[in-house]
């Protein structure tokens, strides 16, 4: 009976992806030599962090945010985190996706052997997170030491940074099987790019027109970001739950679609 | 259990259609336990297409199709991971070392690790590549990436190999060497499935072969039987220089049949020397005469009015 | 009178550009326009707020002081990504340089025939960007113009350097490590968003030796009017950037391209 539920719900594409784990064996086979890249991470965050407190965090001061005064730094540092893991997740899951579905043809002789669209796409986004899991901690761990955090709930940062990697990592394989050429590559940037700036990262929403405010609520980085806040301030909500149902269900709604629309690109 | 003689392949008015399209349009034919079975036919005739369908990369459209008795339809992955395939394009993986596409590849199929490395070096061993081991794949030279393919699909051990268009685009040195291992897998009793539109290919490696045309296989049978079917054993090829045009016209009632190409005039008999002095008998000098036996071209030739290398 | 071999390359350059121009204009505009309303306007209500930080950046509006900043950083941006994945893929991938190599071209044309595309992309971001400060009260001068003449330059003083260099390498996994360690921390520190005056003091040398800190303080003082006799500094190294830039890529490109 069990199965017979199990079945009913996930798709077909997914329901064979027995063997998602071989993408990551693969990533990280070819990773190995590149973990120079994965090492140098670290001085991202370092840099970001560094320059706000040095520069606009002195001339911005502090700021009130929910009746407690917060310093600029430790205002923007976990949206930082929360952004970079939007920006990760969301380059390996186009970039590095397109550059293999339509030129190197990676997949297609992946798909010659026992191994399913589902297979692949699940194994590509799951890789994509573990990115992001060392990528949070490093981050996580720079704002522990800058002296940013305001609570042990900080550890959280991590799994959080992992589902907002889910949730962009997901719409943006999604959105990869769509595009025609490196041209369209555009459009991604022009959707991250507002969000990174505008989703409360830099300056409160209170200082927002309402109108703006209800389109930002609507935008997936702003629960990413809350969500941090939360977890380097210690002060979760009910609104909580809503931003993870939220990151959550656009990651899986995005996998599912990846994996219908892989199995069509390589299987015509 | 099915039984030992149960073909591998069964296809029964088997179709790919694309949109309007039709690729391969109702074709049946059976592919042996143990045999070499080749697709022969020139680009566009639709062998690619039967191959992907047989692969399971490819829905059918239309018919039947059962590989080890099973239904690709509901049991590609089982399939799969009884299959070796060799594809038109290589599809390398390009991030990866040579010795790291072999054990990655084999990873696929669950072969367990210490299985891969050591399946891994035995097979760069077969295809003559150790040396290449931790080379990037990109600076490798066309007959090298095919024979890095080559050994990539055996890394499973398969019970059938499918290889589309095995040596295109290879030098002759490189096809000689592919040839050479594929004659040893066939003698290891691998089954071997081809397409090609290399006739002395599908006569070199080929038990049996159908030769495809338009999507429609236009006839069947090991090579020998289709030379002996449909025409003579030996090809008497003329040369005419533009003035002596009208005596081509003039010899053609010396044999049952003749094709007239572009450049020369093919005379088909059984015995070439014998009917080459019956031409110089009536004072017709060719510029060039040339003997030879007949091939599949000319099977091809007679089938379907066209070369099989456009 | 024939076409100068140079320009038959940028002519080259800008019809195929002109099936890409609309993706790349709308990130080349639209980048450094939401970072100005952001940073510019965002941020800067924050600041404006403080008087004490009003002073530090000049007692100008914090749109005011960052905009010119943006506007050479954007140039930075662009003649990077210009010479950087195009110039490997003109290499190696669709190999167009040995194309254009087998005609009468040498390898000192297409060295010239990059640096007036890096020119020319710059002048657009730089335009572009001008453009946008044109409404804001507090930018709109007649200095833009010296502030997209100084976009410009910047924007050479990082091309043909990294033009050159990307002719010495093979693999672009290192692009990768210029943005993350020569770019980013430009963007960051070399005096965009905050006056280099917040910077410890080691750290301040190590900005003035940056081409950034030069392009920045350029177009800066002629957006603001505050330019003086520093500027002819200024100028001197983006220059010098840009000549040593050109004399290497003379260098690379023959070795590179060599058949």
């Amino acid at each position: 009976m069990n199965v017979a539920l199990v079945s009913r719900i996930v798709p077909v594409q997914l329901r064979e992806s027995r063997r998602a784990h071989h993408m990551v064996e693969r990533s990280m086979v070819v990773y190995r030599r590149g973990w120079v890249m994965i090492v140098s991470g670290f001085f991202e965050p370092l840099f970001y962090l560094l320059s706000i407190r040095v520069g606009a965090g002195k001339l911005v001061g502090d700021l009130d945010v929910g009746g407690q005064m917060v310093d600029y730094a430790t205002f923007v540092a976990p949206a930082l985190l929360a952004a970079s893991a939007m920006n990760g997740a969301v380059i390996d899951s186009t970039f590095n996706v397109f550059h293999k579905l339509r030129y190197a043809k990676t997949y297609d002789a992946v798909l010659a052997t026992p191994m399913t669209p589902g297979d692949i796409a699940l194994g590509e986004i799951a890789w994509a997170l573990i990115r992001g899991v060392i990528y949070a901690t490093t981050f996580a761990v720079v704002i522990v030491v800058m002296g940013l955090a305001d609570s042990p709930w900080i550890v959280a940062a991590v799994p959080i940074a992992v589902l907002i990697g889910f949730a962009f990592a997901g719409v943006g394989m999604a959105v990869t099987t769509y595009m025609r050429g490196w041209a369209d590559f555009e459009f991604v940037f022009l959707a991250t790019m507002p969000m990174f700036l505008f989703s409360g990262s830099f300056f409160p929403l209170s200082r927002y027109p309402h109108a703006l405010r209800v389109i930002v609520q609507l935008t997936p980085l702003y629960h990413g970001v809350e969500l941090e806040r939360a977890a380097a301030s210690g002060r979760f909500g009910a609104g909580s739950f809503v931003d993870a149902a939220y990151l959550l269900a656009l990651g899986a709604v995005g996998l599912v679609v990846a994996a219908r629309r892989i199995e069509r690109l390589l299987r015509p | 259990m099915a039984p030992t003689t149960e073909p591998l392949i069964r296809a029964e008015k088997l179709s790919k259609r694309f949109g309007a399209f039709v690729a391969v349009d109702g074709i049946d034919f059976v592919v042996e336990r143990g045999e070499a079975f080749g697709f022969l036919g020139p680009n566009g005739a639709g062998k690619s297409s039967t191959m992907r369908m047989i692969g399971c990369v490819s829905p059918v459209s239309a018919g039947t199709l059962r590989i080890f008795g099973l239904d690709p339809a509901t049991d590609g992955t089982r399939i799969r991971g009884r299959l070796g395939v060799v594809p038109q394009q290589d599809s390398l993986d390009e991030e990866l070392t040579v010795y790291e596409n072999l054990v990655v590849y084999g990873r696929y199929f669950d072969l367990p690790r210490s299985v891969c490395r050591e399946r891994a070096y035995e097979l760069l061993d077969f295809v003559q590549l150790r040396d290449r081991a931790n080379s990037r794949v990109e600076p490798l030279s066309g007959g090298m990436k095919r024979r890095l393919t080559i050994a990539r699909s055996l890394m499973s051990e398969p019970e059938m190999l499918l290889l589309d268009e095995p040596t295109t685009g290879l030098d002759p040195q490189a096809r000689h060497l592919v040839w050479d291992r594929l004659y040893r897998l066939k003698q290891r009793g691998v089954t071997l499935v081809l397409t090609t539109h290399y006739m002395d290919e599908a006569e070199q490696l080929c038990d049996r072969l159908v030769i495809m045309d338009n999507g429609r296989i236009v006839a069947e049978g090991s090579p020998r039987q289709l030379i002996e079917r449909y025409i003579t054993r030996e090809v008497l090829e003329l040369r005419f220089s533009e003035a002596d045009e009208a005596d081509a016209a003039s010899i053609l009632d010396l044999v049952d049949r003749a094709e007239a190409l572009p450049d020369r005039l093919l005379l088909y008999t059984d015995d070439g020397e014998q009917t080459l002095e019956h031409v110089h008998a009536r004072n017709v000098r060719p510029l060039s005469a040339l003997v030879r036996r007949a091939t599949l071209e000319d099977v091809f030739l007679r089938l379907t009015g066209r070369s099989l290398v456009e | 009178m024939t076409t100068p071999m140079p320009l038959r390359i940028f002519e080259h350059q800008l019809v195929a550009y002109r099936r890409l121009w609309r993706g790349t204009v709308v990130v080349s505009f639209a980048q450094p326009v939401l970072f100005l309303l952001a940073f510019g306007v965002g941020i800067g209500a924050l600041i404006d707020e403080d008087v004490a930080a009003s002073r530090r950046i000049g007692d100008v509006p914090y749109l005011a002081f960052v905009a010119p900043g943006l506007l050479a950083s954007a140039c930075m941006v662009t003649a990077t990504v210009e010479s950087t994945w195009p110039v490997m893929s003109a290499i190696k991938w669709s190999r167009q340089y040995h194309g254009m190599l087998a005609s009468p071209l040498t390898s000192t044309d297409l060295v010239h025939g990059q640096v007036l595309w890096i020119a020319f992309r710059s002048m657009i971001t730089a335009v572009a960007v001008g453009l946008v400060l044109i409404f804001p009260d507090d930018t709109r001068s007649v200095g833009l113009f010296g502030s997209v003449l100084a976009g410009v330059l910047t924007g050479l003083a990082f091309g043909v350097p990294i033009t050159a260099w990307t002719a010495s390498v093979d693999r672009e996994n290192l692009f990768f490590g210029l943005q993350r360690f020569v770019v980013t921390p430009m963007y960051l520190f070399a005096g965009a968003m905050f006056p280099i005056s917040q910077l410890p003091r080691p750290f301040r040398a190590i900005a003035y030796v940056t081409p950034l800190y030069h392009g920045v303080e350029l177009s800066r003082g002629f957006a603001l009017g505050t330019i003086d006799s520093a500027a002819f500094v200024h100028v001197a190294v983006l220059s010098a950037f840009v000549v040593v830039g050109y004399l290497w890529a003379r260098r690379t490109y023959p070795r590179r391209l060599s058949p």
